[in-house]
């Protein structure tokens, strides 16, 4: 009986501890939930968010009990799921000693894994209760193509990655996942640096697992890091990719890679269905700036008008014209600004007549502090002596005010 | 003997199993107290040996079962010791011991998932049982350290330093060590172990005490009950010498530990922060010359717990005064 007090004693410790890691999750949330009535069309797994959160539920509600079993099935169905692990040490050890800290028992050589799994906790639970409204998407998203059947948006600071579903051009929230990043946060900007780099990217390619090492799991897809306004600024390094994660573990910390973006096993190969290799966009963020749909009318229209301009300059064969879509900082393929005019005027120079069309138009914004645009398209384009189907992609930025071209090339 | 009767039923109960407990205990109390010394001396075998005639001879005694459990697992016949104890779990589900040594017999084998159930249960059972308490903090740590290993992802064979879980050797809360014919009513305190044989011609014979008796303990029965009253007092101020000086210079702790042992963890439970409760209801008490029995429900609250148990007190009297010499929590 008296044992059992001194229990009870320890475990209303252990419920403050856990309370302590709550208070910092809950303070800055707002509780949107994801209850649409256009729901995602593809059922993805809900992961082990949902029963985690039980678990933190039953430990506030002092049902250590409950908290337990519950533990004890994310254990069973998500093998070395090692913060599941951790919670279960905490809940043992707590009927024998009082805690006064998350993963006491782990001592002091454990201290730095045992920061990592509690930030793992955090950014899960954050995740789990604060899904996306149904009426908000990542600004970045200014236009899907028709052909790009979902987009892929990284939050860093959350440890997040959701995808969209392109519904008829709108995008619609699909699925969340937990990754981690670079171990030393995001904003990449060389060969090393441990960072995950922010940008408009896209999957360009599958490695299969046969073909890697256990160490990344299911399967890679590595993104067009550098991309062609990355090597304008100069940033370097290479083999930047979505992939697994080793067997050895269920998940890996929020921070732990060399700049990758590391999923389960389990999410990776949930996402694999959806990814297009050479059109799946990848953006990847600090914070995700989040828009309501109604309101990313004003802006998609700025840029599809400015691409318009361009298309009709083009086909005007008047080089001035042309010439005021491009930015003086403009490069491609080694050719610069003036290199590049100069082309034109030339095979502008030789032709009749001039006629171009654009279709499947992607347009994503850049997430980080500077503000370039990415717009893919395939053109048509027939000339009175050459004609050439072809899918391009360009950079645009903002320079006085009008969207410019800063870089362009064939994807 | 005499008797104060206060609940007739209760009595009647009390002679049935007074009865049978002289039958069963008063012949074969002696001859498992020899298999004892000569399980003390190493002499392994013939303890056994005789344990089984023992046995054989007197299949329903929970005892001799038990003591045989023990020496097989201190025999490293593991799985022996296990179908014992299981059976004893079985036929008694209501004791502690076997469950315990189960558990035990599971920790060796590092099966600590069944050792906590098995632990789990002689706690359900004996909601106060030190030494499965002991135990199964012992398992939790062990548990634990298991779930942190897997989440530091460390190799969990450096478990050379875990403290050994406490085998239990006899039978404490089902019956004293050593019965004896000429205090059955210490023994009959719990439940008998032994299933009640057909009812004896005694039964009838032992009805309630004459009146003229009746007056005379009277005055009995208000010293013990005053006694009860003033340990529930200083158990619920915490005052402790007064507490310390209600149990008997020759109190059985539990387990065995020494009386200081026992003293000095009692007095880290009850001097630890917080209002504590003791009050007991429905206490019926039997004497017998300068022994006593009162059971009773005691409700105990503190801060954060409540909880009323059945409990057992035998008490001494010594030098005018009414003393524990054992403390045992019963079920219904």
């Amino acid at each position: 009986m008296l044992s059992r007090l001194r229990s009870w004693v320890i475990l209303a410790t252990a419920a403050l501890l856990f309370l302590a890691v709550m208070a910092e999750t809950s303070g800055k949330l707002s509780s949107k939930h994801a209850d649409t009535d256009t729901p995602p069309q593809v059922i993805l797994p809900d992961g082990p968010e949902p029963l985690l959160a039980k678990v933190f539920d039953a430990i506030e509600q002092n049902r250590v009990d409950l908290a337990l079993q519950q533990t004890e099935q994310l254990v069973t169905t998500y093998p070395n799921f090692r913060l599941a692990y951790l919670i279960k040490g905490d809940l043992l050890l707590a009927r024998t000693q009082p805690l006064t800290a998350f993963g006491q028992g782990g001592g002091h050589a454990a201290r730095s894994q045992v920061a990592d799994l509690r930030e793992e906790a955090i950014v899960r639970l954050q995740g789990y209760r604060s899904k996306p409204a149904a009426d908000q998407v990542p600004r970045y998203l200014l236009q899907m193509a028709p052909e790009q059947k979902y987009a892929i948006v990284v939050d860093t600071q959350k440890s997040r990655l959701y995808l969209y579903q392109n519904d008829q051009g709108t995008p619609r929230f699909a699925a969340d996942y937990y990754i981690t990043q670079g171990k030393l946060g995001a904003e990449k900007f060389r060969e090393g640096d441990k960072r995950t780099p922010i940008g408009v990217y896209h999957i360009t390619s599958s490695l299969p697992p046969q073909k890697l090492g256990d160490f990344y799991g299911n399967g890679a897809f590595p993104i067009n890091y550098p991309n062609a306004w990355d090597k304008q600024q100069g940033r370097n390094g290479h083999g930047i990719w979505l992939h697994g994660t080793p067997s050895n573990t269920f998940s890996r910390p929020p921070k732990a890679s060399d700049g990758c973006v590391v999923l389960t096993n389990q999410d990776l190969t949930a996402l694999a269905r959806h990814l297009q290799i050479g059109l799946t966009p990848v953006i990847i963020s600090n914070t995700v700036e989040w828009r309501l749909i109604k309101d990313q009318q004003k802006e998609r229209n700025e840029l599809r008008e400015a691409m318009e301009a361009w298309r009709q300059d083009w086909e005007s064969r008047d080089i001035a014209r042309y010439a005021q879509h491009y930015s003086r900082k403009f490069k491609s393929d080694g050719q610069d600004y003036a290199a590049w005019i100069e082309q034109k005027r030339r095979i502008n120079a030789s032709k009749d007549w001039v006629k171009i069309d654009t279709d499947d138009i992607g347009m994503f914004l850049n997430p980080g502090k500077e503000e370039y645009a990415v717009v893919t398209f395939r053109q048509d384009y027939r000339s009175s002596n050459l004609s050439n189907r072809m899918k391009k992609s360009q950079y645009w930025i903002r320079e006085d005010g009008k969207w410019k071209i800063v870089a362009e090339g064939a994807v | 003997m005499t008797k104060i009767r206060f609940n007739a039923t209760h009595l009647l109960a009390l002679a049935f199993s007074l009865a049978c407990f002289a039958l069963n205990s008063a012949a074969y109390a002696e001859s498992l107290q020899d298999i004892n010394r000569l399980i003390k001396q190493g002499q392994n075998a013939q303890a056994m040996a005789q344990l089984d005639s023992y046995i054989a001879a007197n299949p329903k005694d929970a005892q001799g079962r038990f003591l045989k459990g023990v020496l097989l697992t201190e025999m490293k016949r593991t799985n022996e010791a296990i179908s014992v104890f299981n059976k004893l779990t079985e036929d008694y589900p209501e004791l502690p011991e076997p469950y315990n040594n189960l558990a035990v017999i599971y920790a060796q084998q590092n099966q600590y998932d069944k050792a906590r159930q098995a632990l789990e249960m002689a706690i359900r059972t004996h909601p106060s049982y030190a030494t499965a308490h002991e135990n199964l903090g012992d398992i939790y740590a062990r548990l634990a350290s298991q779930a942190y290993d897997k989440a530091f992802q460390l190799d969990s064979s450096n478990a050379s330093a875990q403290s050994k879980l406490a085998l239990i050797r006899t039978l404490m809360t089902a019956a004293p060590r050593t019965a004896k014919t000429s205090q059955p009513s210490i023994a009959v305190a719990k439940q008998p172990v032994a299933v009640p044989a057909p009812v004896p011609a005694e039964v009838t014979e032992t009805k309630p005490a004459p009146v003229a008796d009746a007056v005379a303990d009277e005055a009995t029965v208000t010293a013990i009950t005053q006694a009860i009253e003033a340990w529930a007092a200083a158990w619920s101020r915490k005052d402790m010498p007064a507490y310390l000086a209600a149990y008997a210079q020759s109190f059985k702790t539990p387990g065995g530990v020494s009386r200081d042992a026992w003293a000095a963890e009692r007095r880290k439970r009850i001097i630890r922060p917080g209002a504590i409760s003791v009050g007991y209801e429905n206490l019926r008490i039997t004497v017998d010359g300068d022994k006593a029995t009162a059971k009773f429900r005691q409700h105990y609250a503190s801060g954060s717990l409540k909880s009323s148990t059945n409990k057992v007190l035998q008490l001494l009297k010594q030098d005018g005064k009414w003393l524990i010499q054992q403390e045992l929590v019963g079920s219904k």
